[in-house]
């Protein structure tokens, strides 16, 4: 990466560097949210409806843990990924698999407590007309997640937001190494850390624009499918 | 409306599988910040890897980091400039050999309007004790890196114990070089500095070079293989044939080709003659 | 859809339910039977939805039994409810339809075409791809209507479905009900207005504070009541 090119320079210019490092950003954070999705929708679902003694803690758990700082969650998947850790045999401390790991960690609990919530809300709302129509368990879960589609986008786009912001976790178990695990977040901090402060700042609003956009085209799907179907 | 989100997200998942697959010969190299920051790998790696195939991953860290890194067993080659603690390390069975590399040098810096009267000078230890006396702004590293084991024995040096002397004027940030010469920058403090970082650092202000060239001030890079006896998983070959390159004469005269600015950064002095 | 036992005669066996230590219905005895719409009346608080929400089976009693053609607990296949504030599924109109219809068993490769005949007897079928929680409080009283008549059911029970609509969206929906009552389909209605008891009504229940005070055919309860509660309701007066 030039020190005194602009970002945008860089952009322009199609830099192949640069478009390693948001591919590996993109792909790195989606990858985390997909599989915070996969775990979150269905746990979130099941907190909703559920009731079971000890529930409230697990709910006020969940729900503290939307705060959980990157660093923490990283230095702990750093101690368990690394080879003197109990998942040592893996070998993926420092790789692209461990920044997913520690990632879909971090945004799990948003997926899910978010879920938890809309789900809820919903349940009170359709819960009578559900069971007069003699809807059993699993359609009333599909029901409701379907219906709930919209917010439940909206705890995914959080989640992505949240993966592709943050600079901690991805720095401590993916090393920031050159060309397989530098991220935009860590390649802005290592510029800011150079000195390199219009270029770290560029590279910060390539960012920004990068995470508007998707939530721009989020945006458009919804209301696409709202004029559709309501 | 989640299909297409979803089906980017696995493509990702695949492609990081691939990724992780064709690693076929490469190496983890656990080094220090300041010398990542100074570029000196940009230039010499690209040598290494075309010669031999071998990908040299380096993942860079405060000294006392690196060298834990190395006794977890998670990197395969050790390569830092803390002489002692590297020793220490050899002694506790975690590397198997160390090697004198290379050497650059520190320099003390320090704003323009320098506070303390020490520019141009190149005694390190009058310059230290007038900082001190003057109780002028100062930043340290506080990290247990190289340089912040240098900069304690450079005030050892200077018959000043810094436990007791410090106050509001020194300032320990806890962060890596980068951002200790941003801190200084800020507040126009002085700080100890290597001088491949502050030949590429871009945020100067007001800084200058303010004490160099006093033999005190030179820093040893030395470079050591973990012990393949703690763990198995080290790349031992493929990490004995890096360091081999950097202390042949190839790799020295690539060290020492390395420049900024026209000025040559690190000084290679590796023993020639082995056993 | 496949043929199930009748729900009815639909019948209450000294059945109370208590809530905390409020009486909401106190030890009823009542006996449903096929036939003309049973309206159910009484002042606000006697109990009219607690009563239509028991006979659904989306209560149960604190005491007595209740049993619908001579079962206690069972799916209410042949049964419906129409809530007097309906919830919309955030769907469009046809879809809550379907979503009726899918719930009742009705087959795949029939809904389509079902759900255009629901729609079209309520009145709906130009608002069929509309969001159904734009629709106006009628229409989507209407569409709360067609998701029940998706059923078949043998017996419809509704909540004062006309209440908060303006006469012709109130004429509109006591025309699909009294067709449906018509093709056989059991109706039993809480409702407010003693002009719609007149035009709807079989036999009238009528309730004051959880109990039954009086039952009788719809001409008889309006013209010649028996009890002085009755009287006095009928005549507009409030009923403590």
């Amino acid at each position: 990466m030039s020190e005194t090119v602009s970002a945008w320079q860089l952009i322009a210019s199609g830099d192949a560097t640069l478009f390693s490092i948001v591919r590996l950003s993109l792909s790195v954070s989606l990858a985390a949210a997909t599989i915070a999705v996969i775990v979150g929708l269905p746990l979130g679902a099941f907190l909703a409806l559920a009731r079971f003694p000890g529930r409230s803690a697990i709910v006020v758990v969940l729900n503290g843990f939307m705060g959980l700082p990157p660093v923490v969650v990283g230095l702990t998947v750093y101690l368990l990924l690394s080879r003197s850790g109990p998942l040592g045999e893996l070998g993926l401390l420092f790789t692209p698999a461990a920044m997913v790991i520690a990632q879909s960690l971090l945004v799990l609990p948003i997926i899910a407590a978010l879920t938890r919530q809309t789900i809820e809300d919903l349940w009170l709302e359709y819960r009578e007309e559900l069971t007069a129509m003699g809807v059993g368990p699993a359609g009333q879960v599909a029901t409701l997640l379907w219906d709930g589609r919209f917010s439940l986008v909206t705890a995914l786009l959080a989640g992505f937001g949240r993966a592709a912001a943050e600079v901690g976790t991805v720095m401590i178990v993916g090393g920031n190494i050159d060309g397989f695990t530098r991220t935009m977040t860590t390649t802005i901090a290592l510029e800011t850390s150079k000195g390199n402060l219009p270029l770290a700042m560029g590279l910060g609003l390539v960012l920004i624009v990068l995470i508007l956009l998707i939530n721009a085209a989020a945006w458009g799907v919804r209301l696409w499918s709202e004029r559709r179907a309501g | 409306m989640l299909p297409r989100p979803m089906f980017s997200a696995l493509a990702a998942l695949f492609m990081l599988a691939g990724v992780a697959a064709a690693q076929d010969q490469s190496i983890v190299v656990a080094s220090t910040t300041s010398t990542q920051d100074s570029g000196l790998f940009d230039h010499i790696l690209p040598l290494f890897e075309e010669k031999t195939g071998i990908e040299v991953k380096v993942i860079a860290q405060g000294t006392g980091q690196a060298l834990d890194t190395g006794r977890r067993g998670d990197a395969d080659v050790v390569f830092v400039h803390a002489r002692e603690q590297e020793e220490k390390f050899i002694e506790e069975g975690f590397g198997v050999r160390r090697f004198d590399v290379m050497y650059n040098d520190f320099v003390l810096i320090g704003p323009k309007s320098d506070p303390a009267g020490i520019g141009g000078s190149g005694d390190i230890a009058a310059a230290l004790v007038a900082i001190q006396s003057r109780q002028a702004p100062f930043i340290s590293r506080g990290d247990k890196s190289g340089t912040h084991s240098a900069e304690l024995k450079l005030w050892e040096a200077a018959s000043v114990d810094i436990e007791t002397a410090k106050g509001q004027w020194y300032k320990e940030i806890g962060q890596g070089m980068g951002a200790a010469l941003n801190t200084a920058s800020a507040m126009n403090a002085y700080v100890l500095s290597d001088r491949g970082t502050w030949l590429s650092f871009r945020n100067r202000g007001d800084l200058d070079i303010m004490v160099e060239g006093d033999r005190r001030l030179f820093n040893q890079y030395g470079v050591m293989l973990v012990n393949p006896e703690k763990h198995p998983s080290v790349q031992a070959e493929d990490g004995q044939r890096f360091i081999e390159w950097l202390i042949s004469p190839e790799g020295q005269k690539a060290i020492a080709e390395y420049k900024i600015g026209g000025q040559q950064l690190f000084f290679p002095n590796a023993e020639q003659d082995r056993s | 859809m496949r043929a199930a036992p009748s729900d009815l005669p639909l019948v209450l066996d000294g059945v109370s339910i208590a809530v905390g230590g409020t009486t909401i219905l106190d030890r009823l005895n009542l006996t449903i039977m096929p036939g003309a719409p049973t309206l159910i009346v009484g002042p606000n608080g006697s109990g009219k939805t607690s009563l239509l929400r028991l006979c659904m089976g989306l209560a149960a009693p604190s005491k007595g039994t209740v049993s619908w053609g001579g079962r206690t607990h069972l799916p209410q296949t042949r049964r419906a409810i129409v809530f007097q504030k309906p919830v919309m599924l955030r769907r469009s109109a046809a879809a809550n339809v379907a979503y009726g219809l899918a719930q009742a068993g009705c087959p795949r490769a029939l809904r389509a075409r079902r759900t255009e005949e629901l729609l079209d007897r309520v009145g709906l079928l130009a608002l069929a791809s509309r969001p159904a929680r734009r629709l106006s409080g009628g229409e989507q009283q209407r569409l709360a209507l067609a998701r029940a008549l998706a059923r078949e059911p043998e017996i419809l029970l509704l909540d004062e479905p006309t209440a908060s609509l303006d006469p012709a969206a109130t004429r509109f929906v006591e025309e699909i009900i009294l067709a449906a009552a018509q093709s056989g389909t059991k109706i039993v209605m809480a409702s407010h207005d003693l002009g719609q008891v007149r035009r709807l009504a079989g036999d009238v229940l009528f309730l004051v504070r959880g109990h039954v005070c009086e039952r009788a055919d719809a001409a008889d309860f309006l013209d010649r009541p028996a009890t002085p509660e009755a009287a006095a309701f009928v005549q507009g007066e409030l009923v403590i």
